[in-house]
Parts: C-alpha cells; sequence; structure tokens
C-alpha cells in the first residue's frame, strides 16, 4: 500500500517527479534537483515532511523513559521548547533509528522520529515502556513542511500572525514552540538556517500555497539529500543502521556518559566499544577529480578497507562528497583510495561536515 | 510522454542518431533517457579519432543519481565531440536532441542506419521498459 501525504495534490500540481519513498509517494524533485539545491543555499526551499513520524510521550515518568530509551540525556534540557539530536539503541548498542527530541516539560516531550523506522520504532518504543507511567501517543493528524534557506525566516514571517511573529521571535537554533495552529521549530536537514512547521493537516495544504507565493521554491527528496549530505547529516539505513554503533557513524557527539548511573539502553555495550577504541568511525571524503562517489563503494586505506555510506555530487562544491566507515586509525587528511569502475581513484579524507550556511567547510 | 522526433533514428539503449548526410551521424541521449537519469553532472566523451563498434560503450553519462553507459549506436570514427558539456553537462537535460549532442560518427557502413529504430519504434520499446 502506498500512502500519500497530505500535499499530494499540491505536489501533482507543481509538477512533481513522484517516486515510492519507503511506502509513501513523495516527490523527488519538481523539475531540476540541482535548481532546488541551490534555491536552499542561496534562497529559501521548502520540503514537505510529513511522512516523519511525530510522537509525543508524557506522564509523570515520561523523562525516566527517555533516560532510559535514547543515549543522550533528556535531562539536559531545562528550558522549554529546546530540542535535542539523539539516538537509540538496542540492547546490542546497534542504533534503531535517529531522532530529535523537544522538551516541553518534565513530563511532556515530542519525538520526530523516521518514517521508514515507523512501526519497528513504535514496537520498540512501545515494549520499552513497561513500568513507566507515560503515554505515546502517535500524532498522523499533523503535515510537516521544513522551510529552508538564508531567506527562508524572512519569508515565512510574511505569512505568520502577530502572536506567531512574537512567539518565533529569536528563537535560537534547536528550539521549537507551539505558536497558534503551528508549532515552528528551527530545525532541519540542510545546514541552512529555518524552521520546520508542524500545521494541522486540513490546513497544510494552504500554509504550503502561501509559502509558494511568498516565493519559497518547492524541493524534492533529491534535493534535500544532496544538501544533508553536504551539511554532513547522517541518513538512517544508509549511514547507520542497527548492526552500526553510534561510535561508529559519528554519532558519539549525541551520547552522555555522564552522569555514570544513567543506565540507558545499550550503554554496557558502547562503553566497552568506547574503552576497547576498536570500532570503525565515520568521515567525509572528497573526490575534485572527475566522477561521483556513490553507496557501497569500496574504501582501500593503508589500515584496512572501508566503504562509502552514503555519496553524491555536491551542487554547492561541485565535485563529488562521501560519507565513509573505515578503520579507526585512519585520520582527516590522509589521502585513501576509492575502488571505481575497477580502477583506484585517490580521495581526500576531511570532516564529515562539508557546507554550511552556503559556505565550504573544506581548506 | 516524453518528445521523440520523428526525423531521427534510435536505439533500445536510448541514443538517438541523426543523419547528417554525408556520412556522418550525430549522436545523443534521448529526452527520455536524461529524463531517467535526473541533472546530468559529467560527461565522459570517447576521444576524437577513435574507432568504436556497435554496442561498445563509448561514454558514460554520470548525473546526481547514477552513472550510465552510453553505448555507440552505430560503428565508425570519432570525428567530433562536444567540447560544450565538459563545463555544460546540463545541455543532456535542457536540450537532449539538440546542444545536448554527445558525439559525431563518420559511418563505416551506412546501411547500419536501417537497423535502429525510428521514431514510433523507440516509442513502443520505451513504453515495454
Amino acid at each position: 500500500m502506498t500512502n500519500k501525504t497530505v500535499l499530494h495534490e499540491k505536489h501533482l500540481e507543481a509538477g512533481a517527479k513522484m517516486v515510492d519513498f519507503h511506502g509513501w509517494e513523495m516527490p523527488i524533485n519538481y523539475g531540476s534537483q540541482m535548481e532546488e539545491h541551490h534555491a536552499v543555499r542561496k534562497d529559501a526551499g521548502m520540503f514537505d515532511v510529513s511522512h516523519m513520524t511525530i510522537v509525543d510521550v508524557a506522564g509523570s515518568d515520561a523523562k525516566a523513559y527517555l533516560r532510559r530509551l535514547v543515549i543522550n540525556d533528556v535531562a539536559k534540557l531545562d528550558v522549554a521548547g529546546k530540542a535535542l539530536y539523539t539516538g537509540m539503541c538496542n540492547e546490542q548498542g546497534g542504533v534503531i533509528d535517529d531522532l530529535i527530541i523537544y522538551f516541553f516539560s518534565d513530563t511532556e516531550y515530542r519525538l520526530v522520529v523516521n518514517s521508514a523506522t515507523r512501526e519497528k520504532d513504535l514496537a520498540w518504543m512501545n515494549q520499552q515502556a513497561q513500568g513507566f507511567d507515560i503515554t505515546i501517543t502517535e500524532r498522523p493528524e499533523f503535515g510537516m513542511i521544513a522551510v529552508q534557506g538564508p531567506q527562508a525566516k524572512a519569508k515565512v514571517a510574511t505569512i505568520l500572525t502577530a502572536e506567531q511573529t512574537q512567539a518565533v521571535d529569536g528563537m535560537k537554533p534547536f528550539f521549537g514552540v507551539q505558536a497558534g495552529n503551528l508549532f515552528i521549530a528551527t530545525t532541519g536537514y540542510t545546514g541552512e538556517n529555518g524552521y520546520e512547521i508542524v500545521v494541522p493537516q486540513e490546513q497544510a495544504a494552504d500554509l504550503w500555497q502561501q509559502l509558494i507565493d511568498a516565493g519559497v521554491a518547492p524541493c524534492g527528496l533529491g534535493a534535500r539529500d544532496t544538501l544533508r549530505l553536504e551539511a554532513g547529516m547522517n541518513l538512517y539505513g544508509l549511514d547507520m543502521d542497527e548492526t552500526v554503533s553510534p561510535l561508529a557513524a559519528n554519532m558519539a557527539w549525541t551520547i552522555s556518559w555522564e552522569p555514570e548511573e544513567r543506565n540507558f539502553i545499550g550503554r554496557e555495550v558502547l562503553a566497552a566499544q568506547r574503552e576497547a577504541g576498536n570500532q570503525p568511525k565515520l568521515v567525509g571524503l572528497v573526490m575534485t577529480d572527475k566522477g561521483v562517489l556513490r553507496t557501497g563503494l569500496k574504501v582501500v586505506t593503508d589500515s584496512g578497507e572501508g566503504v562509502i555510506t552514503s555519496g553524491t555530487f555536491s551542487p554547492t562544491l561541485q565535485h563529488s562528497i562521501a560519507m565513509a566507515r573505515v578503520p579507526r586509525s585512519v585520520k582527516v587528511g590522509d589521502e585513501v583510495e576509492v575502488e571505481m569502475r575497477k580502477k583506484l581513484v585517490k580521495v581526500k579524507v576531511v570532516k564529515p561536515s562539508f557546507v554550511r550556511n552556503g559556505k565550504s567547510q573544506l581548506d | 510522454m516524453s518528445n521523440i522526433p520523428s526525423e531521427l533514428k534510435y536505439a533500445t539503449s536510448h541514443e538517438w542518431v541523426r543523419n547528417e548526410g554525408d556520412g556522418i551521424v550525430t549522436v545523443g541521449i534521448t529526452e527520455h533517457a536524461q529524463d531517467l537519469l535526473g541533472d546530468m553532472v559529467f560527461v565522459e566523451l570517447p576521444e576524437v579519432g577513435e574507432n568504436v563498434s556497435t554496442g561498445d560503450d563509448v561514454a558514460v553519462a554520470e548525473s546526481v543519481k547514477a552513472a550510465s553507459d552510453i553505448y555507440a549506436p552505430v560503428s565508425g570514427e570519432i570525428v567530433e565531440v562536444n567540447e560544450d558539456l565538459e563545463d555544460s553537462p546540463e545541455l543532456v537535460n535542457s536540450d537532449a536532441f539538440g546542444d545536448g549532442w554527445l558525439f559525431k560518427v563518420k559511418l563505416d557502413d551506412e546501411s547500419e542506419l536501417e537497423a535502429l529504430l525510428d521514431a514510433e519504434g523507440y516509442a513502443s520499446s520505451i513504453d515495454e521498459d
């Protein structure tokens, strides 16, 4: 069965090319993925992300439950609206999913998880809920639109009410606020400023149209992928999955080791891996020669083989970039080789962050 | 349905061939093919002077999405390549049958053209895809 978001009609209206994305019929582009990419880097673009799963966790044990469920510590959150990026792991320390948690109070949190992992995430969350006084409520009655780019906030501002404008005024990155009918968050998946806006389904098409009228370019999943890769952000299923440790997926920063007594799921295994220092790591690769690094290509280094987890042509940098999982002893600045079309091609190892706020992060 | 000009000949592997009338043909990929591939980022072309045989992989069209081999639809000598594609590979997207041409071949045997598909034949071949 194919799911359609509440904006499906709007995509067809705009001439989108639709593809199946894990059971959802989604726009891959509206003509040119490249132009959509540049719109986000230089102006403002928007994505229908209504397929993503919103889950509200509430109840007297909500905080205790999440401190067990995810590898980061929600106890760090003490300002209403603050968001936290993290992962939830299984007992073997493999990543079940990555997610964003919004904090409203110690008894109210909102989680946004991937659509491709929706069923297993909900099953896991419910299974782990035993013994905690909480409710887990999926919120399919909302659509979600990500508006991203240097002009995104200014363009969104033209369609907000005075009350909403006041609510988002001066909001720092990685916060969310309920402003009238909209939940507006300063989060995203592009490396640009902007908002992710949660909107009641029946108002989603109108909001989309208002944004088009305000000069925001509709962008598809194609541009979403090149933008997130340039920003060095992981894609679940490619850069990590249940067989991969967060330590091997550039997610160590999302683990809170302190306090030591917090017994999050997977802690024992992850602590042992950290102690042993034997996990591979996720690095960035840059290739300035012709060609495009692609998912699955073999990486050859002096200390053993690795693999490209995500690769693409970077429309901003005009050459290919990739994320690759390689032996831990490989260092930023090293030269390694990638096997492409039966030839070994030299590429440079960099930090897995290529473009932020429209600017190259490479030297 | 994509545009399929009736004056051209086609290969099932999505190349088009225009007979320039003096034993030379121009080769490109169809609008349908560029649409499948998406935004082009590199086009690797053969060398001028190279001799190619029908079915040889002679060029590579690399898009954001995938790298795709391009096959010689006819046998002969490469006499010219579209150097504009070096800096503007997107011409293949914007004008597949015109400015996005790939290379020109001096035919070994003009009768080879008869073995290629006409517009109608190509249209039905992509219907079966």
